[in-house]
C-alpha cells in the first residue's frame, strides 16, 4: 500500500472555496445529483429547488410551494445555469463534471462547458419529486447555524487536519 | 554559552528514528484487515478471510481472543452481525493502541519529559440507545458493501441518524465523526469508480466510530480542577466541512506549587460547509477568552477550570481572566522541558492521537521533494506544512526561513513529524514570530478581514434564508 492508503490523515476531499451566498443559498452533490436551492430574483419569500441527476442529465426545477418553474421547459432554466455556476465556484469543476459523470471534449471543464455539454444531449425533464428531499436538506443544513459550540474535546477531530488549499 | 540541544530544552529528535519491536507485525494485520474492508463482507473471498484471520491471530493471548477469533469466522463466511464488526473493531483499536504506546516510549524519550500516571476507564455516560443502535446498524452495512461498494444509497442513510445526533452533548464526538466520514464517503460515490482508497484512513473512522455506539465508551469525566497559571504555546486547528475545533495547547502551573503539566483547551462548533477558511475564528472566538489570549501572546489565570484525567481543561470563560504576557517562546523555552505530558485515555490510544508539544531550533532547513525537512543534530525531521492552516498567518515559507520552532510531533503512515504551531525568524531587526493561531483573536490582516467579513455574510445570508423558510 502507498504512504497514502496508510495514512490516517490522508486528504480525500478538497477544501471548498468561498462563493457568494446570496443567489444560491445551497448546493450540493449528493443522492446522485447536483442539488441545490436558488433564490427568486423578485420575490423574497419565494426559492427554487433545482436539481440535474448524474448519468442522466435528468433536469427538475420547482418552487418550495411546489409550483413548477416556468423556465425549466425543453432546457435547463436559468436556476439550473447558477446551481452549476456557484457547484463550480464551491467544488471546482473536475469534481463537479466527474460526480454528474460530464466528459467536456476539449480542454479543462468548465461552468460553461458542464452546462453546454449536457445540453447537447437533450435531457430529459426529470419529476420534481426529489424536490421535497432536497428541500428538507436545505433546511438541514441551516440547522447547523442552530448547533451550540462546545469546549468539551473532541478527539475525533485529530483525523480532520486541515487542508491548505492549491494556490 | 552551552548549545540549547545540550541544555536538555530541545527535543532529540535523533532519538525518533529507532526501529520498534513488533510495529511492522501489528501494523501489517491492521493492514490485512483494512485490505478486507475495501472488499466489502457481503460476500467475502479466500484472500478476505486470510485478512480476517491475521487480525485474530494478532490479538490471540488478549482477552479479546476468543470474541474476535469468533467474529472473524462469522465475517468470513459472510455472516457477520453488529457484535461481530464490533469486536473486530475492537481487535484493530486495541492493535493501534499498541502501536501508540511504543511511539510514545520513544517520544518520551525524545522530548525528556515526564508523563502523568494512566487515567482510569470512564465511567458510563447516559446516551440514548436508539440512535447508538441505528449508527451501529449502519457501519455495519458499510462494512458489507465495502468501500469498493460505496453508492449514495448506503451513503445517504447516515444522513438521519446525524441529524438526530449532532444537538445532544452527549452524542457530539459521533456526531462530528459520523458526519466528517459520510461527507468523504459522499463524495467518493461510486466506490468501484475511486482510483485510489484511503484505506487506513476510513478503517481508523469506521472503528472508532463503531467503538464510539458502545455505551459509555465517549466518556471524558472531569477529574478535578486546575487553578493557577496557564502559559499558551499555540493553537492547532482542525477542521471538516461541516464542523471545527481549536485547540490550545499550553503549560499548567498550578497555584499549590506542585509540578508544571501540559494541558489542552478545546472549542468545537458544527458549521455550514460554506463558513470556511479565517471566518471558523468568529464562530469559536466568542465561546473561549483564551483564543484571544493565546493569539496575543497572554498568559490567563485560571480559577477552578475543570480539567479531565487526560490533560484537556473543559473551558468556562466564569473561571479565566486574562494574565500577564507570556511570550510562548519562552514558555517553550523555559517551562516546557520541566513540564509533565499527560496521559492518554484507554480507548484514545491511537497513533493519529498523538500530538506532543516539542521545542526544536538550531537546525538546518531543507527540501526533500517538496516537502519540509529541518535537520537538527545531523539527524532529519519531516515538518508537516500541510497541517497548517489556512486560517492564520503562518506559512510554509515562513517555516523554511525560521530557526525556531514550536511544534506537535506527530505519527503517521510510519514516520514522525513536526506540525509547526509557531515559529521564531531572526533577522536584522531581532526575533519575530509568526504563529498559526494568530488570527484567532481578531485580526487587521487584509487577507484575513475579506475572509472573516465572506463568513459573517455566508451565516448572515443563511440566517435569513431560515428565518424565512423555517418560519413556515
Amino acid at each position: 500500500m502507498s504512504v497514502w492508503e496508510r495514512s490516517s490523515t490522508a486528504r480525500v476531499i478538497a477544501p471548498a472555496r468561498p462563493r457568494k451566498l446570496a443567489k444560491v443559498p445551497f448546493v450540493e452533490l449528493a443522492d446522485g445529483r447536483l442539488q441545490g436551492v436558488v433564490s427568486s430574483g423578485s420575490d423574497i419569500e419565494r426559492v427554487y429547488v433545482s436539481s440535474v441527476a448524474a448519468g442522466t442529465y435528468a433536469y427538475a426545477c420547482s418552487t418550495n410551494n411546489n409550483r413548477p418553474c416556468g423556465g425549466a421547459r425543453g432546457s435547463f432554466c436559468n436556476h439550473i445555469r447558477a446551481l452549476i455556476d456557484d457547484a463550480v465556484l464551491q467544488y471546482g469543476a473536475e469534481r463537479v463534471a466527474r460526480y454528474l459523470r460530464v466528459e467536456v471534449s476539449d480542454g479543462e471543464p468548465s461552468a460553461q462547458s458542464i452546462g453546454a455539454e449536457m445540453s447537447t444531449t437533450s435531457p430529459p425533464q426529470g419529476d420534481t419529486r426529489a424536490a421535497a428531499a432536497v428541500f428538507s436538506r436545505f433546511l438541514r443544513h441551516l440547522a447547523y447555524l442552530e448547533l451550540a459550540p462546545s469546549t468539551a474535546p473532541l478527539p475525533e477531530m485529530q483525523w480532520f487536519p486541515p487542508t491548505r488549499p492549491v494556490s | 554559552m552551552v548549545p540549547a540541544h545540550q541544555a536538555g530544552v530541545v527535543m532529540r529528535a535523533d532519538l525518533l528514528g529507532g526501529t520498534i519491536a513488533g510495529l511492522d507485525d501489528a501494523l501489517a494485520a491492521v493492514d490485512a484487515f483494512d485490505r478486507v474492508l475495501v472488499a466489502g463482507l457481503l460476500r467475502p473471498q479466500p484472500a478476505q478471510a486470510a485478512g480476517l484471520a491475521r487480525l485474530a491471530r494478532a490479538v490471540a493471548g488478549t482477552p479479546l481472543a476468543s470474541p474476535v477469533a469468533e467474529a472473524a469466522g462469522k465475517a468470513a463466511a459472510g455472516a457477520a452481525g453488529e457484535d461481530h464488526f464490533a469486536a473486530l473493531a475492537a481487535a484493530r483499536t486495541a492493535l493501534l493502541g499498541s502501536v501508540h504506546d511504543a511511539l510514545m516510549t520513544q517520544v518520551a524519550e525524545a522530548t525528556g519529559r515526564p508523563c502523568r500516571e494512566e487515567p482510569g476507564t470512564a465511567p458510563c455516560r447516559r446516551q440514548p440507545a436508539n440512535v447508538l443502535a441505528a449508527a451501529r446498524s449502519w457501519l455495519s452495512d458499510l462494512a458489507r458493501s465495502g468501500w469498493r461498494g460505496l453508492d449514495t444509497d448506503v451513503v445517504s442513510g447516515s444522513a438521519q441518524i446525524i441529524s438526530a445526533m449532532l444537538p445532544d452533548p452527549a452524542l457530539r464526538r459521533l456526531a462530528v465523526l459520523l458526519d466528517g466520514f459520510a461527507a468523504e464517503l459522499a463524495a467518493s460515490c461510486p466506490g468501484a469508480a475511486l482510483e485510489r482508497i484511503p484505506a487506513r484512513r476510513w478503517a481508523d473512522l469506521w472503528s472508532r466510530a463503531m467503538l464510539l455506539t458502545l455505551p459509555g465508551a465517549a466518556g471524558a469525566p472531569v477529574t478535578g480542577t486546575a487553578t493557577g497559571r496557564l502559559l499558551p504555546l499555540g493553537i492547532d486547528l482542525q477542521e471538516h466541512p461541516t464542523a471545527v475545533q481549536a485547540q490550545v495547547h499550553a503549560v499548567f502551573e498550578p497555584a499549590d506549587g506542585t509540578g508544571l503539566r501540559l494541558v489542552r483547551a478545546s472549542v468545537s462548533v458544527p458549521k455550514p460547509d460554506t463558513v470556511i477558511g479565517a471566518g471558523v475564528w468568529q464562530l469559536l472566538r466568542p465561546h473561549m477568552s483564551l483564543l484571544a489570549a493565546a493569539s496575543q501572546g497572554r498568559s490567563m489565570d485560571l480559577a477552578c477550570m475543570p480539567v479531565t484525567a487526560e490533560g484537556d481543561l473543559i473551558w468556562s470563560d466564569d473561571h479565566a481572566r486574562r494574565g500577564e504576557p507570556a511570550d510562548p517562546f519562552a514558555t517553550a523555552r523555559v517551562v516546557l522541558p520541566t513540564a509533565a505530558d499527560a496521559a492518554t485515555a484507554p480507548l484514545d490510544r491511537h497513533p493519529a492521537r498523538i500530538a506532543v508539544p516539542v521545542f526544536v531550533a538550531g537546525y538546518a532547513v531543507g527540501k526533500d521533494d517538496d516537502a519540509v525537512v529541518f535537520t537538527v543534530a545531523g539527524r532529519p525531521l519531516a515538518v508537516d506544512t500541510g497541517r497548517i492552516p489556512a486560517a492564520g498567518p503562518l506559512t510554509p515559507e515562513a517555516v523554511a526561513v525560521s530557526g525556531a520552532c514550536i511544534g506537535l510531533l506527530r505519527w503517521d503512515a510510519g514516520s514522525f513529524s513536526v506540525q509547526p504551531l509557531a515559529v521564531q525568524t531572526t533577522g536584522r531587526k531581532g526575533a519575530v514570530a509568526v504563529h498559526a493561531g494568530g488570527w484567532a483573536g481578531g485580526t487587521t490582516d487584509k487577507a484575513a478581514v475579506k475572509a472573516e467579513n465572506a463568513a459573517t455574510d455566508a451565516t448572515s445570508v443563511l440566517r435569513e434564508r431560515a428565518g424565512r423558510l423555517l418560519r413556515k
